[in-house]
């Protein structure tokens, strides 16, 4: 693969002390100002990458353990039993609350600490200013709060395992009433946690639509803007108005626990042979409408990053345009818009009338285009590519048909009818976990592997990352692919024995032994990418500020930026993906290069 | 480092970065509000009976809280305008009348709650006082909080008057701004409540 | 932006203040008042939302400055008004399934 020299540029600067770029005022931060409690985008974002990253890995490792269960319902766990002790799991053997627990947190630990994190929280924040062109987000101390509030909504979440009165939430990550009104106190801790994160994110949008509004560079217009960009953009608009609702209903939920109040109770409710004495009157719908309003948008900030990173990758991968770019920054935000009004196909079995389940079948149909506008274009983008095959691009060309899988199994899920039989099944397990893990996990894993040599000056080791990137893309299969049969056969989910006590499960029990080969073997194969990610902090191939050859503005920064990230400010001459341009002397033309 | 466009207009938006935080911040406030007025909407009308509010709430108190805090709000607009006038002194006389008024609004609700407390009024007895209680309980944490910003720029804050005085007069209009929101939730929490 | 104002137009804006302060006065008294008349419930809903209504633009467009903001905030707050509607209408349709059930 040649490599054309990159010519000096004069918003870098080639390998100066970090702090002479900016602050000639300046006095010397101390320890705790410069690396704990800092207000710089680039520090906070690998503050949460790295409780992301963590949270991923400690999220992933309740799943490890539930796969036990699933595999072997019954069977003591070897020597980890006995430390999780009696009330957990007695003599080895898991009880059915604690794999409640497990169940319920894994799912929100995933979702809330570990993607959205280090997919928002992390790339947004260290890459978002540096990719406008901008010194630092529009609200530096906004952004260290927001961070903290995160940090403490993580710990309020971890401490829920540890109370005494019946350990961690376990209601499901969906925290379905009435049973989380009248569950242990963990619940109410998961509430305030969840509290804690809401504003960390409403914080974090604030910042990020702000900051790309006002703080983009010279002649940035929007339609210049990279994909990735544009992505972040419409997701901060999603959780800048669908979280709000959710932490309505939290607080609803902590006024029926605490203050005794009905909202989600309904009257007559009868708890283990005993009536309830509460009021009554309260409607448990109430809490789906809330709680779906927010977690459909979720999910959509769940893969749109995602998509951001594999655009960005795609396009340098094959130095070529994105193909479609416009089309699909219009899908984009119209996926964004349409998000707002599909959540009730979550609720199609709550006993709706047919009038509306067809508003939200409609609805939901109409939002499968755009994710299929923006999928076939980076397919599309394919064609005829000059590809180099380096770990970024691998984990990004393998996004595309695992994301394809995890949508088009959405469709029947989607249609109400065809919902009937599979909702609530292992074949929704299959369906999401196929966006979410091979899918959006997989672009993270790109991401990191991509801008890792803009943060640390490092590149990572290609040779570990091509097997974790085969051993992953292999396991993820085994692990999700068999559920799709579960599903099919009937199996439910959360279910604590994986479906063993019932007969029309049998055909099919076997499948939860693979998929737990699968994941503990997935388990394993992130090991090369943890000892990468450290030993390549020290020993990886030094690079200057391009080492991609990309076109956007983040790679004229040195590796790393230093306080206030460009010594001049940037200008963008052109639009984002200007590869391969004919005539030109190299194969790519950057965006800030006059 | 300087962040650009803290103090002056971005010349194609024409806006503030903290103008613009400001309102995205109030619209995820309308999105939490709503929230709640939407389990209003759905929980009255899955009740088979519904008190009218002035069987239930004192209706001439919460008249009063509702002219003290449309009061609070020309005050603090006249706050704002004292400080496009360079009129120093004025603003923290209109400043703390605000966040005397604010502070009114909360006594009067402490007698409110008490009144209901002491007659057996709990938000467990029944969905309306639910309803009642939640609402007006997150709204105050509102006030409480518009009220603590507040004070912090008619006291420590207001130094910063002395060194760049048209940032300060940006940083009130935008606490302004959420003092104001503050009152217009209440001007539709207070028919909602009270008199339907 | 906060430099475009001149004492005279602060003057103006004052004058103002004091005159949507007297409506928002004589309104509040309207409505306690039409609510001792106890109209029927769709009946008062609507007139108490649509002096609300009034009383709150009267808040949004002068004391918060609305009427002279800036395209971009509109933006926002008209997306915010759509999902707004969203989340008070959808709800209860649903679990009431539509207009012709009660």
């Amino acid at each position: 693969m040649s490599q054309p020299t990159e010519p000096a540029h004069p918003a870098a600067v080639a390998a100066p002390k970090p702090h002479v770029a900016h602050e000639v005022h300046h006095e010397e931060l101390g320890f705790w100002r410069k690396y704990v409690f800092s207000t710089d985008h680039k520090v906070i974002g690998i503050q949460y990458a790295t409780t992301g990253l963590l949270f991923l890995l400690f999220g992933f490792s309740l799943m490890m353990l539930m796969r036990w269960q699933l595999a072997y319902p019954g069977a003591a766990v070897p020597w980890l039993g006995t430390i999780l002790g009696d009330s957990r799991m007695p003599g080895g053997t898991m009880l059915p609350e604690f794999y409640n627990q497990l169940g319920a947190m894994h799912g929100t630990i995933m979702v809330f600490l570990g993607v959205v994190p280090l997919a928002v929280g992390g790339f947004g924040n260290f890459v978002l200013p540096l990719q406008i062109g901008a010194p630092d987000m529009a609200f530096p101390k906004i952004n260290m709060v927001s961070y903290w509030c995160l940090f403490l909504g993580g710990v309020t979440m971890l401490a829920s395992f540890v109370i005494p009165d019946g350990g961690a939430a376990q209601s499901g990550w969906t925290s379905y009433v009435p049973l989380s009104d009248i569950a242990g106190s963990g619940q109410t801790w998961w509430l305030i946690g969840m509290v804690f994160l809401i504003t960390s994110s409403l914080l974090g949008a604030v910042n990020f639509i702000t900051t790309t509004i006002q703080l983009r560079a010279k002649g940035l217009t929007f339609m210049r803007f990279p994909f990735f960009v544009w992505a972040q953009f419409v997701t901060s608009f999603l959780l800048l108005l669908a979280f709000p609702p959710l932490e309505g209903a939290a607080v609803m939920q902590l006024m029926d626990r605490v203050a005794g109040t009905s909202f989600f109770l309904p009257s007559g409710l009868v708890v283990s042979g005993q009536a309830l004495t509460n009021a009554g009157g309260g409607n448990p719908l109430l809490w789906q409408h809330l709680f779906w309003f927010l977690a459909h948008p979720e999910v959509y900030v769940l893969i749109l990053p995602g998509m951001g990173i594999v655009a960005e990758i795609i396009a340098n991968n094959t130095r070529k345009p994105l193909w479609g770019y416009r089309s699909m920054v219009y899908s984009l935000i119209f996926l964004g818009f349409m998000s707002f009004i599909v959540w009730a196909h979550h609720m199609f079995m709550t006993g709706m009338g047919t009038t509306m389940a067809a508003f939200f079948q409609t609805t939901t149909m109409i939002i499968s285009i755009p994710s299929v506008v923006i999928l076939t274009s980076l397919v599309i983008s394919l064609w005829g590519a000059s590809i180099r095959f380096n770990t970024p691009m691998l984990f990004a060309l393998a996004f595309l048909p695992m994301f394809g899988i995890g949508g088009l199994t959405g469709l029947p899920l989607g249609l109400n009818i065809t919902d009937i039989p599979l909702h609530d099944t292992y074949y929704v397990i299959a369906h999401f976990h196929y966006v979410v893990a091979p899918g959006t996990i997989f672009a993270l894993m790109a991401g990191i592997y991509y801008w890792y040599p803009k943060a640390t000056g490092r590149k990572m080791n290609e040779t570990l990352g091509v097997i974790h990137f085969v051993g992953s893309l292999i396991c993820m299969n085994v692990v999700f692919m068999p559920m799709f049969i579960m599903g099919l056969a009937g199996v439910s989910r959360r279910l604590f024995d994986g479906g063993a006590t019932y007969d029309f499960a049998q055909p099919v029990l076997h499948w939860n032994v693979v998929s737990s080969w699968g994941a503990w073997t997935l388990g394993f194969f992130q090991l090369p990418f943890i000892f990468n990610f450290f030993w390549s902090i020290w020993n990886g191939e030094k690079v200057t500020e391009n080492p991609w050859q990309a076109t956007t503005i983040e790679w004229s920064a040195p590796s790393p930026p230093p306080h206030g990230n460009f010594l001049g400010a940037p200008e963008a001459y052109r639009g984002p993906y200007e590869y391969s341009v004919p005539g030109a002397p190299k194969d790519f033309w950057p965006q800030y290069e006059a | 480092m300087d962040i650009p466009y803290t103090v002056e207009a971005r010349r194609d938006t024409g806006l503030t970065n903290g103008k613009i935080g400001i309102w995205l911040f109030l619209a995820s406030e309308v999105m939490l509000f709503g929230a709640l007025f939407a389990s209003y909407i759905l929980i009255r009308t899955g009740a088979p009976t519904w008190p009218r509010g002035d069987t239930m709430l004192n209706v001439p108190l919460a008249t009063f809280n509702t002219i003290v805090l449309i009061s609070s709000s020309v005050t603090m607009v006249m706050a704002w305008a004292s400080l496009k006038r360079r009129r120093f002194e004025t603003f923290r006389i209109y400043m703390g009348g605000t966040i005397l008024l604010g502070l009114v609004f909360l006594i009067v609700k402490y007698f409110e709650y008490s009144a209901h407390f002491n007659e057996g009024a709990f938000p467990s007895t029944n969905n309306f006082l639910a309803l009642y209680f939640t609402l007006t309980g997150l709204h105050m944490l509102h006030v409480f909080g518009g009220m603590v910003v507040n004070a912090y720029f008619w006291g420590p804050g207001a130094k910063l008057w002395k060194t760049n005085p048209e940032w300060f007069t940006n940083r009130v209009e935008n606490s302004g701004l959420f003092w104001h929101f503050v009152d217009l939730v209440w001007i539709f929490l207070f028919p909602t409540l009270y008199l339907l | 932006m906060s430099s475009d104002l001149s004492a005279a137009d602060i003057d103006r804006h004052v004058r103002v203040y004091v005159t949507v302060f007297v409506a928002l006065m004589a309104l509040t008294i309207v409505t306690v008042t039409v609510s001792r008349f106890h109209l029927p419930v769709s009946e008062a809903v609507t007139v108490a939302l649509i002096i609300a209504t009034i009383k709150g633009s009267l808040v949004a467009c002068y004391f918060m400055h609305l009427i002279s903001e800036k395209k971009l905030i509109y933006a926002v707050l008209g997306l915010t008004a759509v999902f707004f509607v969203v989340l008070l209408a959808l709800p209860s349709l649903t679990v009431h399934n539509g207009f012709w059930i009660h």
